[in-house]
């Protein structure tokens, strides 16, 4: 077990520095103002600014954020993300209690399942991403019960939106994928349906749950960090990604301290959805799907 | 000619390591062309392991097998047996003619010959009213008869089945046994056939070869003396029952054949 | 009795529609909504019918950054599956490199490949849809290749089959459905990675450009137009995907198991 996972983190460790290589080799034969295939500028420039240095980038990072003074681009980074994790893990949660709310259901009434999933799946299909100023600009001017609607609750809840999807569709085909056999068992013991719910059907979800789980995590970062950008949210990584962006001309490493803050980020989240999966499964069979 | 010679055959999985098993352990037996051939024996007997290495899917650690006259690779080679598995492991992608046509493909047939021989084929298990239909609308049984079907496709001369009908039901189970020896006849192949079955091995059978576990050894071969063929009164005939309580006794001399169970008494 | 089961399947969640639309639109007259807080569908609609032409325009070029990513994606996918089934190191290097990059929000990469190509162009957005679309694809083709039955391998080792007969009449069918099932996750993600890859700057004439700016400018009805039209598109590749894994599926009669994203 344990010589696995090492040989895991060991070809892990190969795999991105192979990238790094891949990358520096390109910097030594590309050229410098990149190149057209069939008239696409597809062939990337390979001068400093485009493509710096992997070591500039990393070197970068204990730099201030502005060259001038100030703790390091790291600090200011990690500040960042640590914003945009705590609106991610909200959107989490809530778009968590949603998909499993709605799955329940769907899995109680055939008529909710068939009435909503058509609307579930479609909600995925179309970029609603789209609603995020919109959402956004309803912050100030609803109150709920004397709670003003802040604007990190819009932010949220666009984060919730993407990731309730897959929570719902894997909880529900987790819910009804219980055993034919298990059921008539409940039902020889004549027990209410949330009793078979609580014994049987979540217990034999879990392995469904999950994965939907961490699928939702990555696209609750990726809802909170593109809301951030189409709506100019300031103190999150969406934002300094965009403002760092902008300041490539005179600073290009700078944009790669907010990607990895970003990437940090998406596996903190999704590495506490896998810590929450060991803790649930460490009296289940490894395996179980 | 036989069919099938094993010399002091030995198998050892893992050797070396901690997870070492001795599977098979000096196994001698020949088996004449024509003849139907059960291996019987508790779980964990090496009787499947034993097949495999006839179908040359596994080397032996130890020991010659000559297959039809050649080794066992070069009868793999030259397509010289057909193998039927407990799961019929149709392509679900291909209807049951095309099924039946695979070996054949790779054998290099052209289409005509393939499609003509395949429809020959499903005649002989009956099934060519579904030719062009897909495996997943077949019954087990039926699915089970495409597999046989398609282990015969290139007239092989020896068959080699393991467990096939395992998976079937009773009913299902002892009317493909009857298909089976009605294949035979019309073919003549030789058959070694691997079961858990008692009855079904007797009924079967010329001789059941009844192995013992760990390692795998024959402890005996039981000759099966059942007078004219074999229909559904051979069931209640006394040379079934004296041929059952043959093999059942065999097998209870076997070391380890309580503990392990695994023979099914029906 | 066909016609009974279709309107068992359409009418609830038509039913549920219509139901959803009426009540907005009620909202909105009812509490005399002002428009840049949320218009009517009323006048959603008329912003749509009104400037249906720039809508299509802008729809066409977020959907063919879409379309050329996709199908870039797919192709790349494909391949790189094969040549991981042939290595076991290749396969062993970017398996936890296809996992961590799942994990990460890796659409950021827009303002990088900004940086490597020019910025005015639509290859960086491309080469975006491309990149998320060929991890879908690699990962579920590659499962496909790689989890053939072990009595079909068994089978094929019995006919003493090549390699290249393994591959082409056992590996391939196998990985048929995990590809189609691969595009239909896709398909509609290189949608909203195309209109999202928008929104990092770049040049102006896409879906991702134009509902925001029109929000910015109060212009709601006529930035949720440009919403309708992105339903419209990210629908179009929903519905053409499910098309293209229901040909496939049908004739097997059951879908192959454990697609992941």
């Amino acid at each position: 077990m344990l010589r696995r996972a090492a040989r895991k983190t060991i070809l892990f460790v190969v795999a991105v520095f192979a990238v790094g290589c891949v990358w520096e080799l390109y910097k030594v034969i590309g050229p410098v103002d990149g190149g057209s295939v069939f008239g696409w500028k597809i062939i990337p420039k390979a001068s400093d600014r485009a493509m710096p240095h992997t070591w500039d980038m990393i070197a970068r990072l204990l730099e201030p954020e502005n060259r001038s003074g100030g703790s390091p681009i790291a600090v200011t980074v990690a500040g960042y993300s640590w914003y945009t994790l705590r609106l991610a893990a909200v959107g989490l949660l809530v778009g968590g209690i949603v998909g499993i709310g709605l799955a329940v259901l769907m899995a109680r009434w055939r008529i909710a399942s068939r009435a909503i999933l058509p609307w579930v799946i479609m909600s995925q299909t179309v970029p609603l991403i789209a609603l995020a100023p919109q959402v956004v600009s309803w912050s100030g001017k609803i109150e709920l019960f004397g709670w003003e609607w802040p604007r990190w609750a819009s932010v949220c809840a666009l984060a919730a939106f993407l990731s309730f999807f897959p929570v719902a569709v894997g909880t529900l085909k987790g819910l009804t994928s219980v055993p034919a056999a298990s059921l008539e068992l409940m039902e020889t013991y004549a027990v209410p349906w949330r009793v078979t719910l609580m014994k049987l059907r979540f217990p034999a979800a879990v392995p469904f749950i999950i994965p939907s789980l961490k699928l939702a995590a990555t696209l609750s970062v990726v809802g909170v960090i593109v809301a951030e950008i189409s709506t100019g949210i300031r103190g999150g990584i969406g934002r300094a990604v965009l403002s760092y962006q902008q300041a490539s001309t005179g600073d290009a490493e700078k944009i790669y301290s907010a990607v990895f803050g970003a990437a940090a980020l998406g596996l903190a989240l999704f590495g506490s959805v896998v810590l929450l999966e060991v803790i649930v499964n460490r009296n289940r069979p490894r395996e179980a799907t | 000619m036989t069919a099938v010679v094993l010399n002091s055959v030995s198998m050892t999985f893992n050797p070396g390591t901690a997870r070492e098993v001795n599977a098979l352990d000096g196994i001698d037996l020949s088996i004449a062309e024509g003849e139907f051939v059960s291996l019987i024996g508790p779980s964990g007997c090496g009787k499947s392991t034993l097949l495999r290495l006839v179908a040359n899917l596994v080397e032996p650690t130890a020991g010659t097998i000559i297959v039809n006259g050649t080794s066992a690779g070069q009868a793999r080679r030259d397509h010289t047996y057909g193998m039927a598995f407990q799961q019929a492991g149709l392509f679900d992608w291909r209807n049951v003619r095309r099924n039946v046509e695979l070996p054949l493909e790779l054998a290099g047939w052209d289409r005509g010959r393939r499609r003509e021989r395949a429809e020959e084929m499903l005649a002989l298990v009956k099934l060519d009213d579904f030719a062009d239909h897909m495996p997943w609308q077949l019954s087990g049984g039926m699915q089970q008869r495409v597999a046989i079907a398609r282990a015969l496709a290139t007239h092989p001369p020896l068959l080699l089945m393991d467990e096939p009908f395992g998976a079937l039901d009773e009913m299902t189970r002892e009317h493909m046994q009857a298909e089976l020896l009605r294949i035979r006849e019309a073919t003549g192949s030789t058959i070694v056939f691997v079961t858990h079955s008692i009855p079904e091995a007797v009924y079967l059978s010329d001789r059941v070869v009844v192995m013992s576990p760990r390692p795998g050894r024959i402890t005996r071969i039981v000759d099966i003396a059942l007078t004219g063929g074999r229909d559904d009164d051979t069931r209640e005939d006394q040379a079934f029952f004296a041929g059952i309580t043959e093999v059942r006794e065999s097998l209870r001399a076997v070391e380890g054949y309580h503990s392990h169970g695994g023979v099914d008494d029906r | 009795m066909r016609v009974a089961r279709l309107a068992s399947a359409v009418l609830p969640p038509l039913v549920w529609g219509v139901a959803f639309v009426a009540a907005w639109e009620a909202l909105v007259r009812g509490f005399d909504l002002k428009p840049y807080f949320l218009p009517a569908p009323s006048a959603i609609w008329s912003a749509f019918t009104d400037n249906v032409g720039l809508v299509r325009a802008a729809a066409f070029v977020s959907g063919g950054n879409a379309l050329v990513g996709l199908l870039l994606g797919v192709a790349l996918g494909v391949a790189a599956s094969f040549a991981l089934m042939r290595s076991n190191l290749l396969n062993e290097l970017v398996s936890p490199l296809a996992i961590a990059l799942n994990a990460i929000p890796i659409i950021v990469l827009v303002a990088v490949f900004q940086n490597m190509f020019t910025s005015t162009s639509e290859v960086p957005r491309r080469l975006m849809v491309m990149l998320i679309v060929f991890f879908i694809v690699l990962v579920n083709v590659a499962k496909g290749l790689r989890q053939v039955s072990p009595i079909h391998l068994e089978l094929m080792r019995s006919y003493a089959a090549t390699p290249r007969s393994v591959l082409v009449k056992t590996r391939i069918p196998n990985a048929v459905p995990y590809l189609f099932t691969a595009v239909k996750i896709a398909a509609p993600t290189a949608v909203i990675t195309a209109f999202v890859s928008e929104y990092f700057g770049g040049r102006q004439n896409g879906l991702g450009y134009f509902i925001p700016s029109n929000f910015a400018n109060s212009k709601n009805a006529v930035a949720w137009a440009y919403v309708i039209g992105a339903c419209l598109l990210g629908l179009t590749f929903y519905l053409v995907s499910v098309l293209l894994e229901n040909i496939t599926s049908n004739r097997r009669g059951k879908a192959p198991g454990g697609a992941t994203t």
